[in-house]
Parts: structure tokens; C-alpha cells; sequence
């Protein structure tokens, strides 16, 4: 069982792990704009092993999202 | 409908189709920004109805509209990100103001139009730049933007130089170079620098990079290389001979119109995606020039959404060569550009619009 998925995007945004929901949008918060998504991938694509196309990147509009399109890459995060 | 222009290719709507789609979006949002920009209505209220420059589904303003004004259709607690130009030298830089669903816009067409270029994977990517351009978070400057714009589109991110000196990292050029030797990478930098901080230091170095049908992606302007006489061409070569960069693809955009860019093809001619548009004018009444007819360069995007910038007036000289019959097989209209008009001032729209503040 690979880390959760709420304990990635936390360190990856630098937020604490209770301030995560899936319902946590891209672009909602200061902490989760442009360069912080780019950590976040980076630390997705680590964490899982996977390597992310550009179309899904950009489809990561929320936790929620980031957890529905990681099963297209069999991750059950 | 915005979204209709997701749901075509970027590069392949036949002229007749993509007029008849951007007229009907241009004209929704001219009366859009109307309504909601008072300092846009006030300048459409200085013409008459029938003589909008640029015709009554998307009248000009000049880009200069955006350094003299803040203009903004979106009420102040909606705007997330203010981004500014870097300014021709004692102008102040240009302020356009983005909610999300502009920025959200913006991402979505960028990421159409280059992964047409480069593929759907990310590959390991060369920022020909230093780290420090990209730190301030809060206010983006142009160059930073474009940066961190086009980082979506790699992965394994290495920036090629070192700090404000501009020296190559040879550290981490070397474990770059190591790790992706005879792969293609994908490089981005701004014009000016790939030329004079990257293809000139590699060649004084006599060293050479051992990428294969590695991308590079530039913009700019070749202004600053103006003295030099540095054609696209030898640009070229040189990128190929040191680096191994087999496409080489210049583009022009502005921060006005971030994400519908007009990106080089590889008959060296820049086209337009199915999200903008290109007309060029004549300056003396700016009627549209023919095919092969030196003018100034009106740039069209159906993308901004919380500022009025779907129409504008370039300082920029260019001239249309074609439309739907490029080489490269791509649709849409195809241009190259001169550079700035000589001491460009667009003279009246502004005057007006002061009047009215």
C-alpha cells in the first residue's frame, strides 16, 4: 500500500495534513498555485512511480481529481 | 461558447469554419467587456457604432491601453493574479488581471497548442535561465511566467544557468547531459539568452551537449540580437550542432493574450491556433493588407475572459504569407514579424479614453 494521498499533497504544498480535503482546489489557496503544483507532481510521480502526461497534469484541478485520474495509471491512491 | 474551441484540433479547422466560430465568440465578448469594464465601454462609446476599428466584433485597442489603464471586467476580489510585462524603457509595464477561469483558460490552450509540438509525455526539461527568476510567487514578472508556463510541458527541471552572472552551471549541465545523453529533451529559454548566454558560452567553451532530436522552444524577440545579425537559420544550426536540438521552434505572444500563442512551424512560419487570430493592417486607415503586404499586427484570443484583451493592436510589424496552405500541413493563418514599429504611439483611442476618466 503506497503513501496516502493526503499526506502527499500536504508536504508537497507545505500545509498541514488536516487542511487537506478532496474537495482542496488547484489555485484556491496561495500555498497550491503554479510552482507548487509542480512540486506536487513531482512528489505524486515519486511517491507512485508513474510518469503523469502533460493533459492529466493539467486535469489535476483538485485532490479529488488528482485521485480519480491516478487510477488511469492503476494507482489507487 | 468557449468550449467549443477545446473540441476542435488546434491546428486543423478550415478557414470558413474558424471564422464563422471566432466572429460569434469575439462578438459575445466585445459586448461582455462592454458591460462589465467601464473604462472599455468608454472607449467603444467614442466611435460610432459603424466605425470600430477592426469592425464591430472585435474592435481594436492598443496594447499601450494596458500600461496607461487598469482594466478589469471582473470585480477586484475575483482577480487572483496580477501579471505584468516588462516594459519598453520608461513606460510602465503593462497590468492584466486574471480570475481563474482566464488562467484556467489560458493553461488549457497552451497546453493544446505545445503538446501538439512536443508529444503528450513530459520530457526531461532545461531552463535556459537561473533559478532566481521564478522565486517571487506573489508578482510574476513576464519572464518568470513564461517559465513557469512552459515547466507544465517537463519534468526533472534543471535550470541551465547558474545566477545573475549568467554563467553556465556546468554541474548541473553535466549530470543533465549524463543522465539524458543521446535522448531528446526539451529546452525553453528566452531568445536573447538562449543565443547569448547558452549557444555562445557552449561554443567559447568548445564543449558540446550529447542530446538527440532534443526540443527547443523559444520566444522574445530577436531585438536585442539585432546588431549581431543573427538569422533564424544560424540560430538554428548552432542549436542543432552543440545540443543536438533537431526542432527548433521560435513563438510570439504577449502577456495580453498569454496562451494563445503562435508558435513556429517547421517551414519556419508562425500560425495561428484555432484559439487566435491574425490580421495585419495598414496604418494609414487600418484596413487589412493582402497576402505578402508589410503592416502592423493585430493579434485576436478568445481566451481573455476578466480583462478586455481579445482584440489588440500590436507595436509589432508583420506580414501575412498564407492561410490554410502552409508546407507544414497545418491550417490557419501564417505570418512572420519585423520587430517594433519605430517609436511606436497610438495616438487618439487614448485620448479619448483619458477624457472619460
Amino acid at each position: 500500500m503506497a503513501e496516502d494521498l493526503h499526506e502527499i499533497v500536504a508536504r508537497a504544498l507545505m500545509l498541514d495534513r488536516s487542511a487537506i480535503t478532496d474537495d482542496l482546489k488547484y489555485n484556491s489557496i496561495p500555498e497550491w498555485d503554479s510552482v507548487a503544483h509542480m512540486a506536487l507532481i513531482a512528489e505524486l510521480e515519486a511517491a507512485y512511480d508513474v510518469m503523469l502526461d502533460t493533459d492529466d497534469i493539467v486535469a489535476m484541478s483538485s485532490v479529488g481529481t488528482i485521485r480519480e485520474i491516478l487510477k488511469k495509471y492503476d494507482v489507487e491512491a | 461558447m468557449i468550449e467549443s474551441f477545446f473540441e476542435v484540433p488546434v491546428y486543423d479547422l478550415p478557414k470558413a469554419e474558424k471564422h464563422a466560430l471566432l466572429q460569434a465568440e469575439l462578438r459575445e465578448l466585445t459586448a461582455f467587456h462592454g458591460t462589465e469594464c467601464e473604462g472599455y465601454r468608454a472607449i467603444l462609446d467614442a466611435y460610432g457604432p459603424g466605425d470600430l476599428p477592426g469592425g464591430a466584433d472585435a474592435p481594436l485597442i492598443p496594447v499601450s491601453m494596458f500600461k496607461l489603464h487598469d482594466l478589469s471586467s471582473v470585480p477586484q476580489d475575483q482577480v487572483f493574479k496580477t501579471m505584468t510585462s516588462s516594459g519598453t524603457t520608461g513606460q510602465r509595464p503593462s497590468r492584466i488581471f486574471l480570475d481563474a477561469d482566464t488562467a484556467r483558460l489560458q493553461t488549457r490552450a497552451l497546453t493544446r497548442i505545445m503538446t501538439s509540438f512536443i508529444g503528450p509525455k513530459r520530457l526531461p526539461m532545461l531552463i535556459i535561465d537561473h533559478p532566481s527568476v521564478v522565486k517571487d510567487r506573489r508578482t510574476f514578472s513576464a519572464r518568470g511566467a513564461g517559465i513557469l508556463g512552459m515547466m507544465t510541458f517537463g519534468r526533472q527541471h534543471v535550470f541551465a544557468l547558474k545566477d545573475e552572472t549568467m554563467e553556465l552551471d556546468w554541474e548541473a549541465l553535466e549530470t543533465f547531459a549524463a543522465a539524458n545523453a543521446g535522448q531528446p529533451i526539451f529546452a525553453f529559454g528566452f531568445t536573447f539568452m538562449v543565443w547569448r548566454y547558452f549557444i555562445q558560452q557552449l561554443e567559447q567553451s568548445g564543449r558540446k551537449l550529447p542530446f538527440d532530436n532534443a526540443i527547443l522552444i523559444h520566444s522574445g524577440g530577436w531585438k536585442k540580437l539585432e546588431a549581431e545579425k543573427v538569422s533564424n537559420e544560424h540560430f538554428k544550426q548552432r542549436a542543432s550542432d552543440l545540443a543536438g536540438f533537431g526542432r527548433v521552434h521560435n513563438f510570439y505572444g504577449m502577456v495580453e493574450q498569454t496562451g494563445s500563442i503562435f508558435v513556429e512551424c517547421e517551414a519556419g512560419h508562425l500560425h495561428a491556433p484555432v484559439f487566435a487570430d491574425v490580421v495585419i493592417r495598414r496604418p494609414v486607415d487600418w484596413s487589412a493588407c493582402d497576402i505578402g503586404e508589410t503592416g502592423v499586427i493585430q493579434v485576436v484570443s478568445v481566451l481573455p475572459r476578466s480583462y478586455p484583451g481579445h482584440s489588440l493592436l500590436t507595436e509589432d510589424q508583420g506580414t501575412l504569407l498564407g492561410e490554410d496552405d502552409c508546407a507544414c500541413g497545418r491550417k490557419g493563418k501564417y505570418f512572420a514579424v519585423h520587430g517594433r514599429l519605430p517609436k511606436a504611439e497610438v495616438r487618439g483611442c487614448s485620448d479619448t479614453f483619458a477624457s472619460n476618466q
